[in-house]
């Protein structure tokens, strides 16, 4: 890919699987792709036919080299794109895509600190991408999940995340499994200082979600001692 | 409104800078702060971004873009840099 061209890429949707009831995992190859790091993300424009455009943005959630793209897209109920992504893209139907794009909310296999990463909703799917990257290297440093959602029906790869080598703790928001030891509730300092990694160990930590849930999560680290320059942020939301 | 954060910039900005955004250091002209681009706050779409300092909510950059061009205003850095690699 010329990165200096801004360019768009063709990618051509070649798998789909549904994730929960709002959400869909989709594969695209993409022509001229030159890989890309875990927790980076593409821009995906869609043309209507009198011209209008609309460009979003999507993590994604495979890395490494190749020209095939995993991406998980959830429904917002008011999207432009988005509900189009996950109800009418069909195989062999194809977008235009831009990237792959940023280098600071992003985890490579060479960094040796430990790693907390803290998910909200479907803000879990770049960190996903490091948490498969993390596990394909056999990284000796510590990596671990705290993934916070509004109730099991909700997980994106939970199968995945669930697998005995994969150090993901649930949290959850609204519903909660029977025999659950905490009420459902919002994440707060004291889930904090029990489910993550601590600040005297150096982490490193990574938030995705909505920019409500990454404001307070955010706010809550640094309350409990970690240092704002350890901790990167990538919010989303908009329509 | 709600905002995002400069991550979203990699994309509108891939062509125009030279190099990625999100890493590359800024320093704020109104308050002095020296932050990543990727650390602002970002207003965005649908007519473009305008990417606030993180902590005097000034203006450092506006991007525009639509079918046929890009429009980049910095006026609210002092200065920018590429950032590490």
């Amino acid at each position: 890919m010329n990165r200096s061209s801004g360019g768009w890429l063709t990618g051509t949707l070649v798998n789909a699987v549904p994730l929960t009831d709002s959400a869909r995992s989709l594969t695209f190859r993409v022509p001229g792709w030159p890989g890309n790091d875990a927790g980076q993300h593409v821009d995906i424009r869609l043309t209507a036919p009198d011209g209008y455009q609309a460009v979003r943005s999507y993590s994604i959630a495979t890395a490494g080299e190749g020209e095939a793209i995993e991406l998980a897209v959830e429904r917002l109920p008011d999207g432009e794109v988005s509900p189009f992504l996950v109800d009418e893209l069909e195989i062999g139907d194809a977008v235009e895509l831009r990237g792959p794009l940023g280098r600071w909310f992003v985890w490579r296999p060479e960094q040796t600190g430990p790693v907390q990463l803290v998910a909200g909703g479907s803000g879990v799917v770049p960190l996903v991408a490091m948490a498969r990257v993390h596990t394909r290297a056999e990284a000796l440093s510590a990596m671990q999940l705290l993934y916070s959602l509004r109730g099991p029906d909700d997980a994106l790869y939970r199968e995945e995340l669930s697998a005995e080598d994969s150090k993901t703790t649930w949290h959850y928001t609204r519903i909660a499994p029977p025999g659950w030891p905490r009420m459902p509730g919002r994440l707060t300092a004291q889930d904090l200082v029990r489910e993550a990694l601590p600040y005297e160990d150096g982490v490193l930590t990574y938030i995705c979600g909505p920019t409500g849930f990454v404001e307070a999560v955010a706010a809550a680290m640094i309350e409990i001692g970690h240092a704002a320059d350890s901790i990167r942020t990538e919010r989303f939301g908009g329509i | 409104m709600t905002h995002l954060d400069g991550n979203v910039l990699a994309g509108p900005a891939s062509g125009l800078l030279g190099f990625d955004a999100t890493t590359a250091l800024g320093q704020c002209d109104s308050c002095g702060d020296v932050l990543e681009l990727g650390q602002a706050r970002v207003y965005g779409a649908p007519m473009g971004y305008v990417a606030r300092c993180r902590t005097c909510d000034s203006v450092l950059v506006v991007i525009v873009e639509s079918v046929r061009q890009r429009t980049l205003s910095t006026r609210g850095l002092r200065w920018i840099r590429e950032g590490a690699p």
